[in-house]
């Protein structure tokens, strides 16, 4: 076991949760993950292996599969992979097992910041962070966006219950727009 | 003061009492009050003086379209010029303050410039202050930007936030009068996702200043009722104090929400205002109708309204502008105003009215065929002079005169993307055309539709074809019954013959006769008629004067005004502040920071920091005892080559490539080979632009077979990636290449020095060999530190030393830069920051952003051998244009001072010893530069002229913005190791 300690994208050894009214927004990082892009010629067989390892079918465009190891579409034949660090804190290396060379896979854990947006109409807040249709949203939803010209990821989880990923350097001035904004509205 | 001119009735909440201050004065209003109400019902006519003669002013309008009466509002740093208080709601503890005025409202000292009328007319400062030419920016420029002009800024920042928002909907309705409101109820009803704004801060629009019964009940309450309605609905969202300030490309509309204008200051955290951009399918224009004024001699005095804002103050806000008012008409609405005034016990002088014996009524005075030819009264109204058919002349006391002139669609945001308005006889004005902004549809007033029965089923026509075009199902609403309203029934009436000094645009103070004058000096199209006299300019955007001003234009070419048309109508429509585009990207949030995984291991360690584009990067670390920043970087510089330095460099864009044809595609983003690389081998590449010019430089690591990790410069990261995914998705689509950042997900460390493996052997697990032979110069490798972290190990060297570069999961970089640290301790390790960076990376002569510089050629940079001849690459082929190949080409290389203490300024040019110094002889420039510690004197790096045959050579360095001028030789551009043993070593 190695000897160096993680600290957060936000610095921290212990997360940060705060609630602002009917809004919480939580750091999280109990999560590894890892993009999953299919190779030209064996999509199929690629796309066959993936989902026998997460143990369902992978997502549509802007959609995603949440479950004990969860995907989220980011491209075309591209995903991220999400699964509990405890348990696949080197995602990608067993993801490049399972492809066989028939994807290529690359670890994405530490290029992201995670924060978790939850409560009852979160379009409000995030009317004011993203040029994202929130209201719309279903559950499910994937999608890419700018916040405070930050590019991230929304994912919509169910509908009250929303992740921010963001570049991780830029995680501070992420967590401040979003703070800012949910102060706006409450 | 009593608010003697308050009448009974009104939509104002007397319950709630609201003080303000205005000219220093403390006065009392009520909720629902402006600002112009509240001015008017405590007897104050005079608010501000005009833009250029300084003639004393009043309200003239009720709404958005105010030219006069602007104010300065708040105080302090909140201090608002040119504030409208006409929209300006009023908040208990308001103080505003007239504007352009000295030493008071009453009595201004530049209303001296009404006297020099004659000599000051339009365009007068293009034709005189010519002589003498230097005293136009010294004397005569700040002398007329002192006299003219509104109001003055704070000059401190702003401490309020705004905020920048987004909304999405299928059906946006711009206005919620009467149009709009039915619309947005059919809408709302029919399932669609509807926004409805109004720039008012209730609903209802006009019926809120008119006496109209709707469903047998007045206008105001039906408006509110069905505004309830649509509250309740969740696919409905009601913005009032929200103005569409424009429509742009795909249905997109600028709005501004004036969240916490109408309080005294915002509460906390919340915006003042927010600039939303909403995203619709369909858009309703509802926006209504603005009155207009009729020209006459001296038709501006204070009192002197128009008449349908008259009728507003009296309904809505039960205030007069005085208890005597007279009305000029050359419609039916002019009598509306009359019965309003008589309704609420205010005596109605008389309605003078242009035309013949059309309305007349038993309750006041009418005079048919007539004008108003002059009024009186130098701070407020006291008469006015009427002209009758018969050629007499009457003079009439009174302290209001409202005027109506007729009605002009508010169509400009209809012509945002230059539709060209049509004329409509019927109400002598211009409404849209068929070249709206696409998915925009128009009623109401809007669309010239002036009785409440036609804008009412305007709005109902409009919601079924918006619906239609949706595809939705229409849910109809009963539209409501309809009684007080008559038809307008106007007779066109501009200006009253002879008039001089009448006020066409009193905002900008321009007058019939500054028409005449554009006219006769041949400014005859409406463009140079705008900008000749400035007639439609400024906050008002010419709401009240454009068409007035465009059809006496027309009567004076003798032509039909719509074949004068309309100047271009352009966003915003009302004034945005500027804070409001910004939102909160402003002072230290301008924008966001990026943070290297050190950071906070350098900020104890006292690092300075520096902006290197979003990154905050440590610059050097200060060590006690050191007082200027040369010391620590010198000192950075020498210890890191005497035994080791490490340095985060985390910032370095790094770019993931895999898939079977990885390295074909890195063969052809790079100018040199990549094909041949051998797994666990890193390559230094050049990358150019299509034409050849040099892009980037960086390194391709070849991890697997099919892996490599491709390295870019800090400030090309995301053009790189951009570039690189363009040439994947664009140029060889049909190549497996999958390509994805990975800038952000590790840590990576330089760590530079002749004992710098001595420190990774103590971080790198055991069972990897970094020996020279096991890890030579180049080589890579996935490995573990610490006791089993995966990370990645790169002999690559920036600064010419023995180096490596480290990189593990960034969640553990703060741990590592500690754990190097701790085990470089013995070897008295350094941290070093970009400064230290820059000076070895010059002293190698290692080309960087300064020679990268858009400018440059693999030639230039001394690299024109690595564009390889036996494949393709992407720019190779323009490399070898005649012009990028010339004899005497600029090529890198290195300059020390021939007087030991002299600088080698960046920037700086050079020229031939004794040559003239100018363009046509220059040599070449120095591109970066700095003093090495290691040479002990300045040192420099740049590009001359055939350098790489000069080198020993003599050269002239000039900057002459520095005023320097001195010699310098010409060197190699490796000032340190230039065999490259130290990083073998």
């Amino acid at each position: 076991m190695h000897n160096l300690n993680p600290i957060s994208p936000l610095g921290n050894t212990e997360l940060t949760s705060k609630e602002f009214g009917p809004y919480t927004i939580s750091e999280v990082t109990a999560y590894s993950l890892a993009s999953y892009s299919l190779r030209k010629g064996s999509e199929k067989d690629a796309k066959k292996k993936l989902e026998q390892f997460i143990g369902s079918s992978l997502p549509d465009v802007m959609n995603s599969n949440f479950g004990e190891i969860s995907s989220f579409w980011i491209g075309p034949s591209q995903w991220l992979i999400e699964a509990p660090i405890k348990i696949h804190e080197d995602l990608a290396s067993e993801l490049s097992e399972v492809s066989m060379g028939k994807a290529s896979v690359t670890e994405q854990t530490d290029a992201w910041c995670r924060f978790d947006l939850k409560g009852s109409e979160l379009g409000t807040p995030l009317s004011l962070l993203c040029n994202v249709d929130v209201p719309s949203f279903k559950g499910g939803e994937v999608t890419r966006c700018q916040m405070d010209h930050l590019g991230c990821f929304l994912i919509c989880r169910d509908i009250k219950n929303i992740t921010i990923l963001g570049p991780r350097s830029g995680a501070e001035s992420l967590y401040h727009a979003i703070i800012a904004a949910l102060k706006a509205v409450v | 003061m009593t608010q003697k001119n308050r009448l009974k009735g009104g939509l104002i909440n007397r319950n709630n009492t609201r003080k303000f201050e205005f000219n220093g004065q403390s006065m009392q209003g009520f909720e629902g009050d402006t600002l112009a109400s509240a001015l008017l019902a405590n007897d104050i006519r005079l608010v501000g003086r005009s833009f250029k003669y300084h003639r004393p002013r009043g309200m003239l309008s009720a709404g958005s379209e105010e030219p006069n009466a602007l104010v300065e509002l708040r105080t302090g740093n909140r201090k608002e010029p040119n504030s409208r208080a006409t929209t300006t709601e009023l908040y208990d503890g308001l103080v505003a303050n007239p504007q352009n005025c000295w030493p008071s409202l009453n009595f201004d000292f530049l209303g001296v410039n009404d006297l020099l009328a004659p000599f000051l007319t339009a365009g007068f400062y293009y034709k005189t202050f010519m002589w003498p030419s230097v005293f136009w920016e010294k004397v005569y420029e700040p002398v007329i930007r002192r006299a003219a002009g509104l109001g003055s800024a704070s000059l401190e920042p702003d401490p309020d936030c705004y905020d920048k928002g987004f909304l999405h909907a299928d059906l946006l309705i711009i206005g919620a009068g009467p149009s709009g409101l039915v619309a947005a109820l059919t809408a709302a009803r029919s399932g669609v996702r509807v926004i409805i704004v109004d720039e008012d801060f209730v609903t209802g629009g006009r019926l809120n200043a008119e006496n109209y019964i709707l469903d047998e009940q007045p206008g105001s309450i039906w408006a509110k009722g069905i505004t309830d309605e649509l509250s309740d609905f969740d696919n409905v969202k009601v913005l009032t104090r929200t103005t569409i300030i424009g429509a742009f490309d795909h249905g997109i509309y600028g709005a501004v929400e004036r969240v916490s204008d109408h309080l005294k200051t915002p509460v906390s955290g919340k915006p003042r205002q927010i600039l939303w951009r909403i995203y619709t399918k369909q858009a309703i224009l509802c926006s209504g109708a603005t009155e207009r004024s009729i020209v006459f001699e001296n038709n501006d005095r204070p009192g002197i309204m128009l008449a349908g804002a008259v009728r507003n103050y009296v309904n809505r806000w039960a205030v007069t502008p005085s208890q005597n008012v007279a009305i000029f008409t050359n419609n039916n609405d002019g009598h509306q105003t009359a019965r309003a005034l008589l309704n609420k016990g205010v005596n109605v002088a008389a309605v003078i009215d242009t035309r013949g014996q059309k309305v007349k009524s038993p309750d006041y005075e009418t005079f048919s065929n007539a004008v108003v030819s002059n009024t009186s009264g130098r701070r407020g109204l006291r008469s006015i002079t009427i002209d009758h058919q018969d050629g007499t002349q009457q003079t009439l006391k009174c302290g209001a005169l409202g005027v109506s002139g007729g009605w002009n669609p508010n169509i400009h945001i209809s012509s945002h993307h230059r539709g060209r308005p049509i004329w409509k006889e019927s109400i002598q004005s211009f409404i849209p055309d068929d070249n709206c902004p696409s998915g925009m549809l128009v009623a109401g007033s809007a669309k010239g539709f002036m009785e409440l029965e036609d804008v009412i089923k305007s709005g109902s026509d409009a919601i079924k074809q918006a619906l239609e075009n949706l595809n939705v199902k229409l849910k109809s609403i009963d539209m409501p019954k309809v009684q007080g309203d008559a038809a307008l029934d106007i007779e066109p009436f501009w200006m009253v013959k002879g008039t001089s000094r009448g006020w066409v645009d009193q905002q900008n103070d321009v007058t019939a006769k500054d028409i005449k004058l554009a006219k006769q000096e041949n400014f005859t199209s409406v463009e140079h008629l705008k900008r000749y006299t400035t007639l439609g300019m400024a906050t008002d955007q010419g709401k009240t004067a454009n068409i007035s001003g465009l059809a006496i234009m027309a009567n004076l070419l003798g032509k039909p005004i719509p074949e004068v048309g309309t100047t271009i109508y352009r966003p915003p429509y009302t004034p945005t502040a500027i804070g409001a585009f910004a939102g909160r990207s402003r002072d230290e949030n301008f924008r966001p920071v990026r943070k290297t995984p050190s950071h906070q291991w350098a900020e104890e360690s006292g690092a300075v920091f520096v902006e290197v584009g979003m990154w905050m990067r440590a610059q050097w670390f200060p060590e006690k005892g050191e007082t200027h920043w040369r010391q620590s970087v010198d000192r950075e510089v020498l210890q890191t080559r005497k035994s080791v330095g490490v340095c985060d460099v985390t910032t370095l864009g790094k770019v993931d490539v895999q898939g079977k044809d990885a390295a074909s595609f890195l063969n052809l983003i790079y100018c040199n080979g990549f094909a041949k690389l051998a797994v666990g081998k890193t390559r230094y590449g050049l990358m150019l632009r299509e034409d050849g010019i040099a892009m980037d430089d960086g390194t391709a690591a070849r991890l697997e077979e099919n892996h490599f990790v491709v390295t870019t410069t800090t400030a090309n990261a995301v053009s790189v990636y951009r570039h690189m995914e363009f040439v994947r998705q664009c140029l060889f689509p049909k190549m497996d290449v999958q390509l994805i950042s990975t800038t952000e997900a590790w840590a990576q460390f330089a760590i530079a020095g002749p004992n710098s493996r001595n420190v990774i052997r103590k971080i790198v697990d055991e069972e990897y060999d970094i020996s020279n032979e096991g890890f030579p110069f180049m080589a890579c490798g996935q490995i573990t530190v610490c006791g089993g972290l995966r990370a990645r190990l790169f002999r690559i060297s920036f600064s010419g030393e023995l180096a490596y570069e480290l990189a593990v999961p960034t969640r553990y970089g703060d741990s590592l830069m500690r754990e190097i640290m701790k085990v470089g301790k013995e070897f008295d390790i350094v941290p070093y920051g970009t400064e230290a960076l820059g000076v070895m990376r010059i002293e190698k002569g290692h080309a960087a952003g300064n020679e990268l510089n858009g400018t440059t050629s693999a030639l230039n940079l001394g690299m024109g051998r690595m564009v390889s001849k036996k494949k393709d690459s992407i720019g190779s082929v323009l490399s070898e244009r005649e012009g990028l190949n010339a004899q005497d080409a600029l090529k890198l290389v290195g300059f020390v001072p021939v007087k030991t203490d002299d600088p080698v300024p960046a920037g700086a040019h050079l020229m031939n010893t004794g040559s003239p110094v100018d363009a046509g002889h220059d040599q070449g420039y120095i591109t970066s530069a700095c003093f090495s510690p290691n040479l002990n004197c300045h040192i420099g790096i740049g590009f001359l002229k055939a350098g790489d045959t000069r080198i020993g050579e003599v050269v002239r360095l000039v900057s002459p913005l520095t005023g320097q001028d001195h010699n310098v030789k010409v060197v190699s551009a490796h000032f340190v190791d230039p065999e490259g043993e130290r990083l073998r070593a």
